[in-house]
């Protein structure tokens, strides 16, 4: 019965190939803006690592201004970074699972092989606890260990491309790379690693690409490299780098895996009390303010997913809703004008269930076709955004579960969009529609 | 006029006025809200910078090895910028306008005072920032060579004098001149008195979000007489002779790049190219929502369109009756006319509420502002015209059928 109606549909769109076509297109478009603002909102606000992400914690301490909150939007927002002194307690309290403290350098690389002409290349010092915690995966070696992290050593870890452009792509680990006049042995080579999202660090551009070496954070805080990411202070701080050692700026960002809830809570007690113990000594002027969130929160605490996108995504279904309506009527119009055929069928044995079968069918074909040129529409929708918005490169694409949705939206639109105008077909009384015949 | 057979008639059909009158609410309210977004983006793409932006460019020269000195590299750079054909003048800086990095400090009128709560942007600059940067003094005097001193990135101590912008002044000491005045970015440390007043300079973050309602914040810069370099990183900014920016961004590279061969020559960017950067989201937006309200007012037509030749088939017997009883064309032709208008007033005036409605979820989920009544009455008339045009070919249409369909059975 099923091929039958599917028949008559098609039969039925081809008799009025005009208004099919506005259908179709009114569909298809609706769908193709509302995909491709759904896309960008799915994909921008999807978990980076989805298998431990509440596991994951980023710390957050108010160690800021007693005069003044640090986000004037958000009064009760502790800063996004933490001190120092802070992250290096932390870190030699050691009451996390794994934790890791970080923070962006700029660093020329000076290739062995003359061929090569140095540049510059942006690195992450870390923990050595950093790669277990975010699980980069290895092509060659390791990280470091704790004990490397205690004794400064010159190691690193590059990345898949920084090895291929020094090395040719070969198992480097070892070997020795000169980073600003500085040797380092290779230690661990990674694999692709390219978190869609920057999660690991959001205050430095949520979509820049992950770093192109990692070297340990003390031998990075032993050759007084500066920050090329943010610093903030609210308080002049001492001369010299001790003295910004010191400081209450802020400019490191901190993690720490904790394995379940109970953890997260002795940790967050942990930190009250060590900041508790810091009041003491005449820090944190403001009232205490902790904050574990998780890699999901601190991605909706940092307006990942911007506001511009949430209204794109707001007026494109509301887009969608104005391309509906149109469909409605346009159904309407098109199955009161069959009233005809329509009573001759149901006075020839055709059930009102038969009927409203029938043209829920044709309704569906609609949206099958809608949904494939809106699918289309959509592909070309994120290729002009991926243009308008460079960084937006990575979370611009289409995956499988965005193609199902889409076609799936679409028939599900064009069976709702076509309830009313069927049922209104089935109240057709035959006898009425064949007298004047 | 023929408004009561009109209602009458579209009572009849109150699921096709419902269908039509919704769509012309929402597109309504979409149109006129993105209308509004367009024309603030708009504003704030075009704010003046202050500076020359078509002829400038900067560059950046990172150096490495123990043998390094800093100090020499912006002694010989300088010159070698400044030596060079083609251009104009070459400077020391930190940062440029739109560049979405750089410094900012906090201003306190006197030593006692809390809380600063005037965020300012510096700029290091020496005695040629002024006419690289290609500003306009407005009022006292510019740094001399001999002021100019080189800072530590992690100094704590500042110089006693400073240039800054119109508005900073302004805002700090309203209605006065600002050269001579005093006041303190470090309460500990002696005060900063004003030399200079240039008349705009905008900080390299113009989209900050502005919770102390001064409009002009955006504008607060100030001028310090120091060059900072970031470890052995020095940055410049170069303003060639007028349409030769582009042939002198690849050949100040290469000089810098051969003069000191322990260093890497990077970031060459235009100001053409960090303006397009900056406002890379708000054009995008732009050109989003244009596309939207193409698409929106197309589909509202068309739907239009697909309606009225729908009711004209309808009621090509009634309109025949009509024509056979003395209606002329004209009157045809006005009543679909007539009919629109009445449909669309009726959507339209939904569409007001609605699209106050859509505007209090901006105004409380993105702090937006009211919408001004002008963008909805600017959206009501190009939906009555929209209305009138696609109603326009089905109306023609109808005021030509014959009278003799009347006599005719189907």
């Amino acid at each position: 019965m099923f091929s039958y109606y599917l028949q008559l549909g098609f039969h039925s769109l081809k008799r009025n190939p005009v208004l099919t076509l506005l259908m179709v297109l009114g569909i298809a478009i609706g769908i193709g803006a509302s995909m491709t603002s759904l896309t960008v909102f799915h994909v921008m606000g999807s978990d980076p690592i989805p298998w431990k992400s509440d596991k994951l914690h980023y710390v957050q301490m108010d160690s800021w201004d007693p005069n003044r909150a640090y986000d004037d939007d958000d009064q009760s927002m502790p800063p996004d970074q933490v001190t120092y002194r802070d992250a290096v307690a932390l870190i030699e309290a050691g009451k996390a699972d794994r934790q890791a403290v970080m923070y962006k350098v700029a660093w020329p690389v000076q290739p062995e092989n003359r061929d090569i002409k140095p540049f510059q290349s942006l690195g992450r010092a870390t923990s050595g606890d950093f790669f277990a915690l975010f699980d980069t995966p290895f092509e060659y070696g390791n990280g470091w260990d704790r004990a490397q992290d205690k004794e400064h050593a010159r190691v690193v870890v590059l990345a898949r491309e920084t090895n291929e452009k020094l090395f040719g792509g070969q198992n480097s680990v070892g070997k020795r790379v000169r980073l600003n006049d500085v040797e380092y042995s290779v230690v661990g080579v990674l694999k692709e690693w390219k978190p869609k999202i920057k999660y690991y660090d959001l205050t430095n551009g949520s979509f820049s690409d992950p770093e192109e070496f990692f070297v340990p954070f003390n031998t990075a805080i032993e050759l007084k490299t500066p920050a090329a990411g943010n610093n903030n202070c609210w308080k002049n701080s001492a001369e010299g780098w001790e003295g910004y050692l010191e400081s209450e700026c802020i400019w490191l960002q901190m993690w720490v895996e904790l394995e379940n809830a109970t953890r997260t809570a002795e940790y967050h007690s942990f930190l009250d009390n060590y900041v508790a113990e810091q009041k003491k000594l005449g820090r944190f002027p403001r009232p205490v303010n902790n904050r574990l969130p998780d890699v999901n929160q601190w991605m909706k605490d940092n307006r990942v997913v911007s506001r511009d996108v949430e209204i794109q995504l707001g007026l494109s279904f509301a887009f969608l809703v104005v391309c509906l309506v149109n469909t409605i009527g346009l159904l309407l119009a098109k199955f009161m004008r069959k009233t005809g055929e329509i009573g001759l069928r149901r006075a020839l044995g055709a059930s009102k269930p038969q009927l409203f079968m029938q043209h829920i069918v044709e309704s569906g074909v609609i949206g099958i076709s809608g949904g494939l040129i809106g699918l289309l529409l959509t592909w070309l929708g994120l290729m002009a955004v991926r243009g308008l918005y460079d960084y937006f490169d990575s979370v611009a694409r289409l995956d499988w579960p965005m193609v199902l949705a889409t076609i799936g939206l679409s028939i599900v639109a064009s069976i709702l969009a076509g309830l009313y105008p069927t049922w209104r077909a089935c109240q057709i009384a035959p006898a009425a529609q064949l007298k004047t015949q | 006029m023929e408004f009561r057979p009109i209602l009458s008639a579209l009572m009849r059909s109150k699921v096709a006025l419902v269908l039509i009158g919704l769509q012309i609410a929402l597109t309504l309210a979409i149109v006129s809200n993105a209308l509004f977004i367009i024309n603030q983006r708009i504003e704030n793409m075009g704010r003046a910078s202050g500076m020359n932006e078509a002829d400038t460019f900067m560059i950046s020269s990172l150096g490495f090895g123990a043998g390094y000195d800093v100090k020499n590299a912006y002694a010989e750079d300088l010159a070698t910028l400044r030596g060079m054909p083609g251009v104009a003048n070459a400077a020391p800086i930190l940062t440029v306008p739109m560049s979405q990095s750089g410094w900012s400090e906090g201003i306190s009128l006197t030593t006692t005072q809390q809380n600063s709560d005037v965020g300012v942007a510096m700029y290091f600059i020496d005695e040629q920032g002024l006419d690289t940067y290609g500003l306009k003094l407005v009022g006292g005097r510019n740094f001399t060579a001999d002021e100019i001193t080189h800072r530590d990135v992690r100094s704590t101590s500042w110089p006693n004098i400073v240039m800054i912008t119109k508005a900073l002044g302004e805002r700090l000491w309203p209605g006065q001149n600002a050269v001579g005045k005093q006041f303190y970015l470090d309460q500990e440390k002696p005060p900063l008195t004003v030399i200079g007043v240039v008349d705009r300079l905008i900080m390299p973050w113009p989209n900050i979000s502005n919770r102390s309602g001064d409009k002009n914040a955006y504008e607060f810069s100030m001028m310090v007489p120091q060059m900072v370099p970031f470890g052995l990183q020095t940055r410049y900014l170069v303003r060639a002779e007028p349409g030769r920016v582009t042939e002198l961004v690849k050949a100040v590279e290469a000089k810098l790049a051969q003069t000191n061969t322990s260093r890497i020559v990077r970031e060459a960017r235009t100001l053409t190219e960090i303006r397009a950067e900056c406002y890379r989201s708000d054009r995008a937006m732009l050109i989003i929502l244009i596309a939207v309200i193409v698409a929106l007012l197309s589909i509202t037509a068309l739907g239009i369109v697909g309606m009225a030749s729908f009711w004209v088939t309808q009621r090509t017997k009634q309109i025949g009756t009509r024509r056979a009883l003395g209606a002329t064309r004209g009157n045809i032709l006005r009543y679909f006319l007539t009919e629109n208008f009445v449909i669309t007033t009726i959507g339209l005036a939904l569409g007001a509420v609605l699209t106050y409605g859509v505007n209090l979820w901006l105004m409380q989920a993105y702090s937006a502002q009211r919408l001004p009544v002008l963008y909805l009455v600017g959206g009501m008339i190009a939906l009555w015209l929209l209305g009138q045009l696609a109603v326009f070919g089905p109306a023609t249409r109808a005021s030509r059928v014959p009278p003799a369909v009347a006599t005719r059975s189907v």
